[in-house]
């Protein structure tokens, strides 16, 4: 078959791999009809995620039709059941699982003890992405094994285009993840770092959770104008000062309510100084992340508000305020996104026609032409914001 | 050729039977070279820059050449990052460094290795013209055309029923305590 394989650092090619087998009886095979490019498949386009491997599969947002299940997942789905993957590999059963805390799934990992080594303990199997995840081979393909796919499978109608459905797989249950952390308030202004897919999903989310004011932050243009096209107020930062733009929308109180969508990769205006210290550090190695929005989140939150953060980091970062958030008690809320903890609501929400997640999509091309498409995405060119890619 | 990681993958895992072609582009090969050629002149200017010095007739000048090695080692490095840009555009600006330091060896008065000088001068002049095509197509391959449109998507909204009726779903629910 063919699937997008990482080769190192921005080196990404169509190959043609051997067809996955199914391995373990709770498995199941995906021919995959619609899968899609994640800001998290950039930071492991640009090397910035450990133990990657050359020969991994890319993609971990993908959907599909059943083509073969093994012996233990068949009472729970057939040959032919339409069906959008989690990114997050859950089992279903262990004591994370049944608290409905997937993406730390006790069970999926299958380099645990590399993992436990790593982050103290193992978090859950992801596709497509790291070996400390369980190295699974992702989506970006067409065909896909699905481990414990007895579990690790959203089904979903006949009748709704895949490009509706798709995105339940991650971002949407994402950035509304991000914004259900925040525990919104009626009163509340949530202010959203980042306008990429999972930043417009954000905005959306907070939106439908009753948030008084939205605030998106980008320096894109077109990602700006989609984020007030969702109902945002917009701040440029390559424009204007974020902090104090922020603190004249509430009134000098700070936003009660921040998330990252931005991750370890942020941009900074060359004017402002921890630019060149922090990419100086990322480059020597020394740093494995670059914290610029999380310390803009840590200055300018309002006292005992919420940061949440489904922005990726890796590893070591440096020249956090933690005084600052401790003193004005802030909560800090992240993670890898527990999908299926919010999908049968968010599909309800799709078929209720509150809201259809397709409007982020920019481009749509064959599963070929993946490999530009990973450039496109990354360098912002021809004012692509998302892509979807079809085997 | 098939990576060697083929061999650690799990049976029943998909292994890479052809190769296709890479998301690098010419700009990023090329600059890639750029990067570890600088790398490696600067180790061996900070190394041995006698050897330099000597070959050039400019004695007495290796605290200067130690500091261009490590002017050189810290430009490949942001060559090879990222911030490509970046380290393309600190390439040049050492090359035309280079190459007034050069002249200085090429008028010293008394300068035996005055040949070497403009051989190296020649090489320098010709690894400029390589910076240059590399920076200028990185730009290009990697550059955003134009500003971009902030009305572009402005009928995007995500939801079917429009923004307004998202903030009344929202507020309902908050009112009736069940979101
Ligand atoms: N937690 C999860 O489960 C999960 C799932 C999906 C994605 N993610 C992460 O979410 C992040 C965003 O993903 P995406 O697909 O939207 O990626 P993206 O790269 O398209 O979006 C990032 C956006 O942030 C903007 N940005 C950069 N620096 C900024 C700054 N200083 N202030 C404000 N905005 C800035 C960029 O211009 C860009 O538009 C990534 O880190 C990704 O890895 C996490
Ligand atoms: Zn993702
Ligand atoms: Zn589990």
């Amino acid at each position: 078959m063919k699937a997008l394989v990482w080769h190192g650092k921005e080196d990404i090619r169509c190959d043609r791999v051997s067809d996955p087998e199914i391995q373990d009886s709770r498995d199941a095979i995906i021919k995959v009809t619609s899968c899609a490019i994640c800001g998290s498949d950039l930071h492991l386009f640009h090397n910035f995620i450990p133990a990657m491997m050359p020969g991994d599969i890319m993609g971990h947002e993908a959907m599909g039709e059943v083509v073969e299940v093994g012996s233990a997942a068949k009472g729970k789905l057939k040959k032919g059941d339409r069906v959008v993957v989690p990114f997050t590999i859950f089992c279903g059963e262990c004591d994370q699982c049944r608290r409905g805390n997937y993406s730390v799934c006790e069970r999926s990992n299958r380099n645990k003890d590399l993992a436990d080594k790593a982050f103290g303990h193992a978090t859950a199997g992801l596709f497509g992405y790291t070996h400390l995840t369980g190295g699974y081979p992702g989506g970006q393909a067409e065909y896909l094994r699905v481990p414990f796919a007895d579990a690790t499978h959203i089904k979903v109608p006949d009748g709704i285009p895949d490009e509706k459905l798709l995105f339940l797989s991650d971002i949407f249950p994402t950035g509304w993840q991000a914004a259900a952390q925040c525990d919104i308030e009626p009163t509340d202004t949530v202010a959203i770092w980042g306008c990429g897919p999972v930043g417009q999903m954000a905005i959306r989310s907070a939106i439908l959770l009753g948030a008084k004011q939205v605030v998106a932050i980008d320096c894109v243009p077109e990602r700006l104008g989609m984020a007030e096209a969702g109902g945002a107020i917009t701040i440029n930062f390559m424009d204007e000062s974020v902090i104090e733009r922020l603190n004249e929308l509430t009134g000098g109180k700070g936003p009660d309510k921040c998330i990252d969508c931005v991750g370890m990769e942020s941009h900074v205006t060359m004017s402002l100084p921890d630019t060149i210290y922090d990419r100086g550090k990322q480059m020597l190695m020394m740093e494995n992340d670059r914290p610029h929005v999380l310390r803009e989140m840590i200055y300018v939150c309002r006292g005992a508000g919420v940061i949440s953060i489904p922005g990726v980091y890796s590893g070591l970062v440096d020249k956090i305020p933690f005084g600052m958030a401790m003193n004005k008690g802030i909560t800090f809320r992240t993670g890898q996104t527990h999908v299926k903890r919010w999908t049968d609501d968010l599909l309800r929400r799709i078929e209720e026609g509150q809201i259809d997640p397709s409007f982020v999509i920019t481009h749509t091309v064959r599963l070929e032409d993946g490999p530009d498409m990973y450039k496109l995405f990354r360098d912002k060119q021809d004012d692509c914001i998302k892509v979807v890619l079809k085997p | 050729m098939f990576p060697l990681s083929n061999l650690v993958r799990a049976k029943g895992d998909p292994k890479i039977l052809r190769s296709g072609p890479s998301s690098l582009t010419m700009a990023d090969k090329l600059t890639r070279g750029l990067g570890w050629f600088s790398i490696g002149l600067g180790l061996t200017e900070l190394l041995a820059p006698r050897k330099i010095t000597r070959a050039l007739g400019m004695r007495g000048m290796e605290p200067l050449v130690r500091a261009y090695g490590a002017r050189e080692i810290a430009a490949g490095v942001m060559t090879l990052s990222t911030e490509k840009h970046l380290g393309l555009a600190s390439r040049v600006a050492g090359d035309g460094l280079d190459i007034a330091t050069l002249a200085v060896g090429l008028v010293r008065p008394g300068n035996r290795r005055r040949d070497n000088v403009a051989l190296a001068i020649a090489m320098v002049v010709g690894v400029t013209v390589l910076d240059i095509a590399a920076a200028r197509a990185t730009k290009v391959a990697h550059g955003r055309n134009g500003a971009g449109d902030r009305r572009k998507f402005a009928d995007r909204t995500g939801f079917p029923q429009g923004v307004e009726a998202a903030r009344r779903i929202g507020t309902t629910a908050r009112t009736a305590g069940s979101a």
